[in-house]
């Protein structure tokens, strides 16, 4: 976004973008004053610099220019959820069903062109059936609206290079004579497609409006929608929460007509100088109550921390919701065991909205034999119900504990007095303090997983390979320690390394 | 004192108690630990729907204490879930908490659900916003050295969140000193020397030293306890900590004959 310099005498100089193509500085973007001056798009640079030696000249910056139509694409996002990016410097907006909320097409047009110019940017808008035909009008003749079923009759007078394909199919066409997108239309398309391509037939086709292909939205669209706008922009987080609460209680009422509860709750913020925020807040099971939509976006507004920055204040605010269930209403039966599952699954949710989802979790067992991937650390709001009635290992009964209760996940490496080569150890120093074994059980042994190939390989070099020797050893005082000895001698080391695992209650 | 004096406190402390057992409805409840000392000291057991303290006083001591803890939790939840909310930096000194250890144990890992915190303060709000939740068998708060957070004022609210849900709360505080709080219990875990087994197995049962430092409605006392994994519940450590073999099946003829007495072999060496 440009902001206006003070000194107007910089604007009326000629601007240039110069860009590096086929080894040489080429001209990608002119402002009027260039023009003006004779420069064109395409022209290198030394000829412009001839032609008009005080031109500025800027770098093309396309990261830049993708990021700054992303942040339009996300403004835009206030007059449908439809928004596609077409690179390098346009946007398809899927306005089916919207128009009438601005007051009709026309009326849609001219306030998306005037709020856009009015930030700064210049904007050729069309509206078409198809995003093909939109498109060739913007860049012939922009401010357009064709009614349904006139495509073909409006572009047959726009010159080829209307269609927006490549230079090469470009000069083709004026070669073979086709000089307006009529010409085109009134060939065969047999020839058409022998001579230019599949894909440009295919193109040729959307632009007369004979086939419509869906744009690919950057979001998928949401299933409800509620939304406040705000003549008088808003800051004061009491109105934000309670706005949240209010659409809340509308998005609630449209999804129980359907019976349904949403699982994914976004609400966007729009500022009134453009700039727009999502939150997002996942639920585990499909929330139907105004209640605790409003408590979980409490959480999560309260857990940012990048806080929410209203700037001049909010002109839009939107809930959405996606991922939607169908909610049975059950009859709670007097076995209070649902409610008690629906009660923890609720506390879940919200303990994530404020941590995190890595951070509130449950276990999952693994089938494998190495210690430390014995069980998978999982988020709780996904598996609850999965966690809840996993199938664990039972343990042998009247064995002693053969796991230690605490498990490092990284092993430690410690010193360790043993006999050589195969003795069990007689002491051992860990963090700086010494312990001396009084009771000793072992070796098991755990060796690694060879039909894991990346695991399998040679262990004298990869560690992860190496069998190990695990001791149940406790110590004078009484603390039990899980230890192993690395590697077998003389197959895989020669000298042994020593780890403390974990440690038994 | 003079014997009036002393007849007035008791009948006051009497008052008090009748007092504060009406007002907490669910927690009349005690929960045997199942060793026959402690539980006479406590009176029944554990009471539900109040603050218990333990304390690990050094890092070594940690995986007994965990034991202890995770014992105690699984005895006040009684099929419910378990809510453990675990400081990060007690995960990165003592190691995490291991599922196959647990199941060797004899715990459910199907109803612990971990919660990890970056500090103290987030953990102590998680805690009292979980005791809300009146599904919860237990909530057990896992903190590292000495939290200022953790004061006076916050251990009151604690309590009373259980108070009002019925859960109870753990705290389980390692590498710190005990200090003011209003804790029902407060307990000192630590290793103990397991007793003499058989040969071929370095321990048996995990054996611990369970020290009761502070008793808001009774006595103190120490002891040692051993877990039983198979039935779940602390026991008196068996003088002869040997697993009997049972009577053979099929021999219904020798079966009415007295078990022979078992003698503990000394370790060679």
């Amino acid at each position: 976004m440009r902001s206006s310099a003070p000194d107007d005498a910089f604007f009326r100089k000629p601007w240039v973008v110069a860009d590096k193509r086929n080894n040489a500085l080429q001209i990608v973007a002119v402002n009027d004053a260039a023009v003006a001056a004779g420069l064109e798009i395409g022209m290198p640079l030394a000829n412009a610099r001839a032609i008009c030696p005080d031109i500025e000249v800027f770098d093309a910056d396309a990261a830049a220019d993708t990021q700054a139509l992303t942040h339009i694409a996300d403004w835009c996002d206030r007059f449908t959820p439809l928004v596609a990016l077409d690179l390098p410097y346009g946007l398809f907006l899927d306005i089916s069903g919207c128009a009438h909320l601005f007051g009709g097409e026309a009326a849609m047009l001219s306030l998306v062109c005037r709020l856009l110019s009015r930030q700064g940017f210049i904007v050729n808008a069309a509206i078409a059936g198809t995003p093909a035909c939109a498109r060739a009008l913007t860049r012939a003749v922009p401010g357009r609206i064709v009614p349904d079923g006139e495509e073909a009759a409006t572009v047959a007078p726009l010159p080829v290079f209307a269609l927006g394909v490549e230079d090469t199919i470009t000069r083709g066409l004026r070669r073979a004579g086709l000089k307006t997108i009529g010409d085109v239309a009134s060939r065969a398309p047999r020839e058409i497609a022998a001579r230019f391509g599949q894909a440009f037939t295919d193109l040729l086709r959307e632009v007369l409006g004979q086939c419509d292909a869906p744009i690919n939205p950057r979001r998928p669209p949401p299933d409800f929608i509620a939304e406040q706008h705000f003549p008088d922009p808003v800051a004061t987080e009491e109105t934000i929460a309670a706005t949240l609460s209010g659409l809340a209680q509308k998005l609630v009422a449209a999804m129980e007509r359907q019976g349904k509860g949403a699982r994914r709750l976004e609400a966007s913020f729009f500022r009134a100088d453009g700039a727009v925020r999502t939150v997002v807040v996942d639920a585990g099971h499909a929330a139907t109550r105004t209640k605790m939509i409003a408590l979980l976006f409490r959480e999560r507004l309260d857990a940012l921390t990048d806080p929410l920055d209203p700037g001049f204040g909010f002109d839009l605010i939107r809930l959405s919701a996606s991922r939607v269930d169908t909610v049975v209403q059950e009859q709670r039966d007097l076995d209070a065991r649902t409610q008690d599952n629906d009660d923890v699954a609720a506390l879940i949710d919200r303990m994530t909205a404020r941590l995190g989802r890595q951070q509130v979790v449950m276990y999952l067992p693994q089938d494998t034999h190495i210690p430390e991937r014995a069980m998978r650390i999982v988020p709780a709001q996904q598996h609850l119900p999965q966690a809840l009635s996993a199938p664990w290992t039972q343990r042998y009964e009247s064995e002693p504990p053969l796991r230690p209760l605490r498990m490092f996940e990284r092993p430690e490496p410690i010193f360790v007095i043993a006999d050589f080569p195969h003795g069990p150890p007689a002491h051992f120093n860990w963090r700086r303090a010494r312990h001396r074994i009084a009771r000793v059980e072992g070796p098991e042994r755990i060796a690694p997983e060879w039909w894991n190939l990346a695991t399998g390989m040679n262990p004298i070099e990869n560690r992860e390979a190496r069998a190990r020797d695990y001791f149940r050893v406790e110590d004078s005082e009484g603390c039990r320690f899980w230890l192993y000895r690395e590697g077998l001698y003389r197959r895989e080391v020669f000298e042994f390394r020593w780890f403390m695992q974990g440690m038994f209650a | 004192m003079s014997s009036a004096r002393m007849s007035t406190l008791a009948s006051l402390r009497d008052t008090i108690r009748r007092l504060e057992v009406q007002t907490m409805p669910q927690c009349v409840e005690r929960v045997a630990l199942g060793h026959a000392g402690a539980d006479a000291t406590l009176q029944g057991g554990l009471l539900r729907g109040v603050l218990h303290e333990v304390f690990a006083l050094e890092t070594r001591q940690s995986a007994s204490a965990t034991g202890f803890v995770a014992g105690i939790a699984q005895r006040l939840a009684q099929q419910r879930p378990v809510l453990w909310v675990q400081q990060e930096f007690a995960e990165a000194e003592a190691g995490a908490l291991s599922m196959s250890g647990f199941v060797e144990l004899g715990l459910d890992p199907r109803r612990l659900v971990l919660v990890r915190v970056p500090n103290a303060e987030t953990a102590l709000r998680a805690g009292a916003d979980a005791l809300a939740c009146d599904a919860l068998g237990a909530v057990v708060l896992e903190l590292w050295g000495r939290a200022k957070a953790f004061d006076l004022v916050a251990s009151r609210r604690l309590t009373l969140a259980a108070q009002s849900s019925g859960v109870p709360c753990v705290m389980f505080c390692t590498a710190a000193e005990p200090a003011l709080s209003t804790a029902e219990t407060r307990w000192v875990a630590r290793a103990a020397r397991s007793l003499p087994g058989p040969t071929w197995e370095a321990w048996g049962a995990p054996v611990l030293d369970a020290e009761l430092v502070r008793n808001r409605h009774g006595q103190t006392g120490r002891w040692i306890m051993e877990w039983n994994c198979d039935e779940r519940i602390f026991h008196e450590p068996a003088a002869d900590s040997q697993p009997l073999v049972s009577a053979p099946a099929d021999r219904s003829h020798q079966a009415s004959a007295p078990a022979g007495r078992l003698v503990a072999f000394k370790r060679a060496g």
